[in-house]
């Protein structure tokens, strides 16, 4: 038997394997796929105080290997979150979800942690200081050291959870960004966020997306994922939720070699609802082959 | 999802073709839904509605519009598709009407044939306007006289049938309630131009097709709604343009 157990800062996974927020809703439309309690967790749609439309339509292009989203944080408003959606999740969800929060201030951020307190079913907040689709806030508090490290300070005071704090790629050093968050007190990173990117429409000469950029995400971006999950590594002590493009289950490997302790699977679900399903029932035949009795043990192998 | 296996091939007109495919159809439960097709190459799926389906084939009818569509037409007989099926809420039958009207445009056509299939099941024949640019986009009005619908014709720039807009020749039947699936701008013409109730079917560039993404959302009087789980089909009376 493999051991795939994972802990993220006491939380315990049955597998490393978490569908990425944004692009797994609230869960419900995948559970008529599949019985999703066979997931680590999942991390629900990005809430902010106050609910969203988001962005104009379209909010989808594609790339070569892979998509690019302005979707702009299109969410019910943490209220409606914390009155129906967790507790509509519990029908189909029995394990804690993670909890991934958004704002255009520190105070909203707070805020949102504040109203989780309590709240059983959800067992780590994902703090998004990382959105790219949207004007102010989001990115903006992940691109500079001293705002992230502002957010993760408020926040981190009101949460009875862990708080993991999810990163932008858009950075020249990812690691300074990362350690000014652990030295606030957060438990975790998640990284990456999706890649600043546009289409243009050759027929029309005017830009796919109506936001004009998106968030590039799949398996184009994988590589660049890892390369930072690598590079942080080796400068913060805190786990790592390593994301960004990963379809299959080698990359899940490669991941958590590169540090992750568990990793989030993002826009591969949009095309192939199964693929948690499947990396799931694929993990412990590819350990075998690798001769690793206990995922954890890969983890950070790439660096030793 | 599922496995499908491609029957045949058949090209309609220049630029579109009818695929038939066989495999699990018991997905799909009304006319109107639509499936989302995994192509070689190409990261997204791409989203066709049903044109018609009994229990062991499926209809589909689409345009080359790009390098996606393309490829799918290349596709030889017996290669298999990976499908989402089932998806969207499709058309819905049980409204109390007598003379439905069917209107498509162009790559909205395509739904309405198996939504006058149930219809005529229903005991109910629907008269059809078909609307297209021209005489060689024109298909499918055999196939909707073989169902003994009253069929009507137009093309924009009048080489085939009446010459005009799907608006200019609608009240040439009698209807108490309008199906449609056409762009956006047709539809609009169409909600403007009726005064009886009806439902509009919608297209929006799609991430996942089932409601995860929130790719496709849009702004109903009754909330944001998302084109391809809560649509594509909506009420008249729901619409906001």
């Amino acid at each position: 038997m493999v051991n795939l157990s994972v802990n993220l800062s006491g939380l315990t996974l049955s597998n490393p394997i978490i569908p990425a927020s944004g692009c797994f809703g609230y869960g419900k439309e995948f559970s008529e796929y599949y019985d999703i309690n066979i997931l680590g967790s999942f991390c629900m749609k990005g809430t902010t105080k106050e609910p969203r439309f988001g962005n104009e339509t379209p909010r989808i292009a594609e790339s070569s290997s892979g998509m690019l989203n302005s979707v702009g944080l299109q969410n019910p408003g943490i209220e409606h979150v914390v009155q129906q959606e967790l507790k509509e999740i519990r029908a189909y969800y029995s394990k804690p979800v993670i909890a991934n929060i958004s704002g255009f201030s520190v105070e909203e951020y707070e805020y949102c942690v504040r109203r989780l307190r309590g709240i059983d079913n959800v067992g780590l907040i994902e703090v998004n200081i990382s959105c790219p689709n949207v004007e102010q806030g989001g990115m903006s508090f992940g691109t500079d050291p001293e705002m992230a490290a502002k957010v993760t300070k408020a926040v981190v005071k009101v949460a009875d959870k862990p708080v993991y704090v999810k990163l932008t790629p858009n950075v020249t050093d990812i690691t300074e960004i990362a350690k000014a968050c652990e030295s606030e007190g957060a438990s975790g990173i998640c990284a990456i966020n999706t890649l600043s990117a546009m289409r243009i429409d050759i027929k029309k000469q005017k830009p796919v997306l109506a936001n004009i950029t998106g968030g590039l995400s799949g398996p184009a971006v994988f590589p660049v994922a890892l390369r930072m999950v690598y590079q942080l590594y080796k400068e913060i002590k805190i786990p790592i939720i390593g994301i960004g493009g990963i379809s299959k289950v080698e990359d899940v490997i490669e991941m958590m070699m590169a540090g992750a302790t568990a990793v989030q699977i993002g826009s591969l679900n949009l095309v192939d609802p199964y693929i948690c399903k499947t990396i799931i029932n694929q993990l412990p035949g590819m350990l075998e082959q690798l001769g690793i009795d206990d995922i954890n043990k890969i983890v950070g192998a790439a660096h030793r | 999802m599922g496995i499908y296996t491609i029957e045949s091939i058949r090209q309609l007109t220049y630029d579109t073709y009818e695929m038939t495919l066989s495999g699990d159809m018991s997905w799909i439960k009304a006319p109107g839904q639509f499936v989302n097709i995994k192509i070689d190459g190409f990261f997204l799926r791409r989203p066709l509605s049903v044109c018609d389906i009994d229990d062991r084939y499926m209809t589909l009818i689409f345009k080359v519009a790009g390098e996606g569509t393309k490829a799918l037409s290349m596709m030889k007989v017996s290669s298999q598709l990976d499908i989402l099926c089932g998806l969207g809420n499709g058309y819905d039958i049980n409204v109390s009407i007598s003379e439905p009207l069917l209107i498509g445009g162009g790559c909205g056509v395509p739904p309405l044939y198996y939504l006058a299939k149930t219809l005529k099941n229903k005991g109910i024949t629907p008269s059809v306007v078909l609307g297209f640019n021209k005489k060689e986009d024109v298909f499918y009005e055999d196939k909707f006289k073989a169902l003994g619908c009253n069929v009507c014709v137009c093309t924009v720039d009048g080489s085939y049938g009446y010459i005009g807009l799907v608006t200019d020749i609608m009240d040439m039947f009698d209807y108490d309630y309008t199906f449609s699936c056409g762009p956006e701008g047709m539809l609009k013409a169409i909600y403007d131009k009726s005064i009886v109730s009806g439902q509009f079917s919608f297209e929006e560039r799609m991430g996942c097709g089932f409601g995860a993404c929130m790719g496709c959302t849009c702004k109903t009087k009754y909330g944001y709604k998302r084109i391809c789980k809560d649509g594509p089909v909506l009420f008249k009376e729901e619409i906001l343009w």
